[in-house]
């Protein structure tokens, strides 16, 4: 037995995986589509080794019944773990089919081969194929992980740029979780507590009644029932809930220097040696709390029936939410049935699982009737959970030649990862609800959430963290695209620059005598020929050229960014030019939607994204008050993939956040002259810079 | 009752006449394709053509209507935009993509040659969250050769 990858140890049974019938294999997976392509690239993966067209593949993923448990679909992993798992799935069944067939057919299984699903001997059809001889092979067994999946020569799929499966469907009606319609089904909305802790002391449900709505009810759990969206929008408007016991936040919470006052647990990873003496540096980065903002506000769709609670939702993980349901409803995760159902992107924890969890109460509520829940947009601004505000404080001591001896660093963080029971939103209403201790995650640096990519991925000889966990944030926060990740590079990379600054180096220059890795250094060389970075002129210029780079988690996908900006009281995206290293990738172009897509939601975030806090908790309520990149704003982005494909699969999903905003600050920071450390860097933050 | 056309069929909505375009869309003619981004008239994800006239849907009320012609993502599978943005691969999550097709259908409309700053200063008004921007634009520029090579929009 090999080490199998996490997701075929946890569920090794073959026939949890494929099935073949009628023509069709059908696969089933736990990785689920959220936008990133990975049912085709996954599809390309199963078709590949089991030698059939796509178009034979049935997909199902998602599904607490029907598919395997891979867990959650994040952290980039679903190509390293699920594709890995997927892989080894399908090489096995193949070998157990062609094995049968060999003995069929009196020959050797290594004369046999697969077209489209036709088992062939010398080339010529035997009659068999894997339909056919499903009576005599047993999935039902466990995987070894023995057979050898194909060698990349013969790969006729994986590695072509494959058209997205699910895109079509997307281009018309019908696709998403939001346009399920169950017969008799009601839309009901929560009356959303403003505060955690705070109690509903009234609802008008005189006035619910002349819409046509009633409320349902359990401890601080309130809910509205309508027949259409209409009248509950009516019913909401007229509800006027009033809740006693709010706290009041003020607005200096909303930035991550607030946060860095507050009690933290203090952890301590790395050399327990004191930096060394000598010349230092130091500098603190920050960046505020951020909205996931997905494009449709979070939405769900439950139905308790014959003692089943049945829920269709776009959550990344649908048995940790089932996990997460039962424990709040207080029964077996066995009567509970979670579909995943297409929704907008969510890049981390949304609000998808906090609106699951509003129908599955109100469906256990109304027993029989099946329930819908769309949250307004102004809630999934206010209530959806939020990437946490952060500080990185570095302090580097120089060696004589001026590069880093030593780096110290001092993160300040919200928690990243809040999934757990009991966490969910309407948990905490429910008159069963429990005290929480204090959420806690891991410190280590790999694969790390406040820590993650705090370890420099260049040759510094010591280097110590402390991680501040901060309890207390005054809003809630869960993982957002790279978690801590983004901030750590961001810090980092904009640290590295001023050190070479400091010595008066050049900054690509000075990542390259700090990088012993060839294919890191080979992204940052080539990045730097794509830009003409050689003719980068002197600071202050009003035009500027910046660079970041980072191995995500420090063994997953690598990328370099470069940024041309302009910038005088506000910055101008000019051209953005990207290297990255996926290994072998599964579908080329499937990779380089996942780095521009993360490059533009960096950029976006770099330049103007801020939740705002006041006295009712969330001020930020629409697109109005959270503004992010439009296509004017966005300048040409060129992309090189390193041609590595001998070396495993890479996610690359997250692995441009951080040193694309790293890109963005170096670069203002050499067109303005004035260094802006904190972000987003916006106008503000620019003027109130260049006047200190 | 609001006699309107929508795909070029004639259709009759029997909702409040304050109800927004867009849920009279969803729920009473079961076409979806326009989606619910905001209610607020701020994302464009519920775009539609009204006589032409790209509209966010969710913020027209259905009484305003009578006898007027309605253009969904549904009336434009046809349109040379929706192989175009297929074939650029432009879109992630797809949730903005109905929206985007609109808004690049009616500047095709008035538009055939358009510019890439024209391009992106008519789908300014649209949000896409994933960052499939760059495709979306090449996508629209795809169309109008399409358009311009004789695969004109029905």
């Amino acid at each position: 037995m090999t080490d199998l990858p996490k997701s075929l140890a946890d569920n090794p049974r073959l026939d949890r995986w494929l099935r073949f019938a009628e023509g069709r294999v059908h696969v089933s997976v736990g990785k689920v589509e959220i936008g990133q392509g990975i049912s085709t690239a996954l599809a390309q993966i199963a078709a590949e080794e089991l030698d059939v067209s796509l178009g034979r593949l049935a997909w199902r993923a998602g599904d607490t019944q029907l598919a395997p448990d891979e867990g959650s679909t994040s952290s980039s992993l679903s190509i390293e773990i699920g594709g890995a798992s997927l892989r080894l799935v399908c090489a096995e069944t193949r070998a157990l089919f062609l094995a049968e067939a060999a003995r069929l057919l009196n020959a050797a299984a290594e004369e046999l081969e697969v077209e489209d699903g036709a088992i062939l001997h010398a080339g010529t059809p035997t009659g068999h194929d894997y339909w056919s001889l499903v009576p005599r092979v047993s999935l039902a067994r466990d995987a070894t992980g023995t057979a050898a999946p194909k060698p990349r020569a013969q790969h006729r799929l994986v590695g072509t740029s494959t058209p997205r499966r699910d895109l079509p469907g997307k281009l018309t009606g019908g696709a998403f979780v939001h346009d399920m319609v169950l017969p008799g089904m009601l839309h009901a909305r929560v009356l959303r507590q403003p505060r955690p802790g705070a109690t509903l002391a009234a609802v008008n449900e005189a006035a619910l009644a002349r819409h046509g709505a009633r409320l349902v009810r359990s401890g601080d759990f309130a809910a509205i029932l309508a027949p259409t969206e209409a009248t509950l929008r009516a019913a909401v408007e007229a509800a006027r809930p009033r809740w006693d016991n709010a706290d009041t936040p003020t607005p200096a919470m909303s930035e991550a220097a607030w946060l860095a006052t507050q009690p933290a647990d203090i952890r301590t990873r790395g050399s327990e040696a004191a930096p060394p003496p000598g010349r230092s540096h130091a500098a603190t980065y920050s960046r505020p709390y951020i909205a996931h903002a997905s494009l449709g506000p979070s939405c769900a769709v439950a139905h308790e029936h014959n003692g089943i609670l049945e829920v269709w939702t776009h959550v990344q993980g649908v048995y940790p939410f089932r996990i997460n349901a039962a424990q709040t409803l207080q029964r077996a995760p066995e009567t509970i049935v979670v579909r995943h159902a297409h929704g907008p992107g969510c890049y981390g924890h949304n609000g998808a699982d906090d609106a699951a969890l509003d129908a599955a109460i109100i469906a256990t509520l109304v027993p029989g009737t099946p329930v819908r829940v769309l949250w307004s947009r102004a809630d999934e601004f206010a209530f959806a959970p939020a990437g946490t505000a952060m500080q990185t404080a570095l302090r580097a001591v120089l060696d004589a030649e001026g590069m880093p001896a030593d780096l110290t660093a001092t993160i300040t963080s919200g928690v990243h990862v809040n999934r757990a029971p009991g966490r969910l939103l309407a948990s905490r209403t429910l008159p069963n609800a429990q005290p929480l201790p204090p959420p806690a995650e891991s410190s280590d640096p790999y694969p790390g959430t406040g820590a993650r990519n705090i370890v420099p991925y260049y040759d510094i000889p010591t280097w110590r963290y402390e991680h501040r966990l901060v309890a207390g944030t005054p809003i809630r926060t869960s993982a957002l695209r790279g978690l801590g990740a983004v901030v750590n590079v961001f810090a980092l990379e904009c640290f590295l620059d001023e050190l070479a600054d400091l010595v008066g180096q050049d900054p690509a220059a000075y990542r390259l005598r700090l990088l012993s890795d060839p294919r890191a250094r080979f992204l940052v060389e080539r990045a730097a020929a794509m830009s003409n970075w050689s003719a980068r002129g002197p600071a202050g210029t009003g035009i500027g050229l910046g660079m970041g780079f980072a191995r995500y988690k420090n063994k997953s996908g690598y990328a370099c960014v470069v940024v041309e900006v302009e910038a005088d009281t506000e910055i101008r995206l000019r051209h953005i030019w990207c290297t990255a290293d996926a290994g072998l990738a599964i579908n080329p172009d499937g990779v380089r939607a996942q780095l521009e897509g993360g490059i533009i939601q960096a950029a976006s975030m770099a330049l103007k994204e801020q939740l705002r806090i006041d006295e009712t908790g969330t001020a930020t309520r629409s697109w109005a008050d959270y503004p992010i990149l439009r296509f004017s704003e966005i300048p040409p982005i060129d992309i090189e993939l390193a041609n590595t494909p001998d070396e495993p699969s890479l996610g690359m999903g997250e692995c441009t956040m951080g040193p694309t905003a790293a890109a963005i600050a170096n670069a203002a920071a050499h067109a303005l002259g004035v260094r802006v450390r904190d972000m987003p860097l916006s106008r503000e933050r620019i003027v109130a810079t260049a006047a200190s | 009752m609001t006699i309107l056309t929508v795909n070029g069929t004639l259709r009759e909505s029997a909702a409040p006449p304050s109800t927004p375009l867009l849920e009279v869309l969803r729920n009473e003619f079961a076409l979806t394709g326009s989606r619910f981004g905001c209610g607020e008239e701020q994302c464009g994800a519920c775009l539609v053509l009204i006589d032409g006239t790209p509209t966010q849907s969710c913020g027209r009320e259905i009484g305003t209507l009578q006898g007027r012609a309605v253009t969904t993502i549904e009336g434009l599978q046809d349109h040379p935009i929706i192989a175009a943005l297929i074939a650029e691969q432009a879109g992630q999550c797809g949730y903005c993509l109905s929206g985007m097709a609109v808004a690049a259908a009616a500047l095709l409309a008035r538009n055939a040659t358009p510019t890439r700053a024209e391009i992106a200063t008519a789908l300014d008004p649209q949000l896409c969250r994933c960052g499939a921007h760059p495709r979306i634009l090449r996508a629209v520029e795809r169309a109008a050769r399409m358009i311009a090579g004789g695969e004109m929009p029905r």
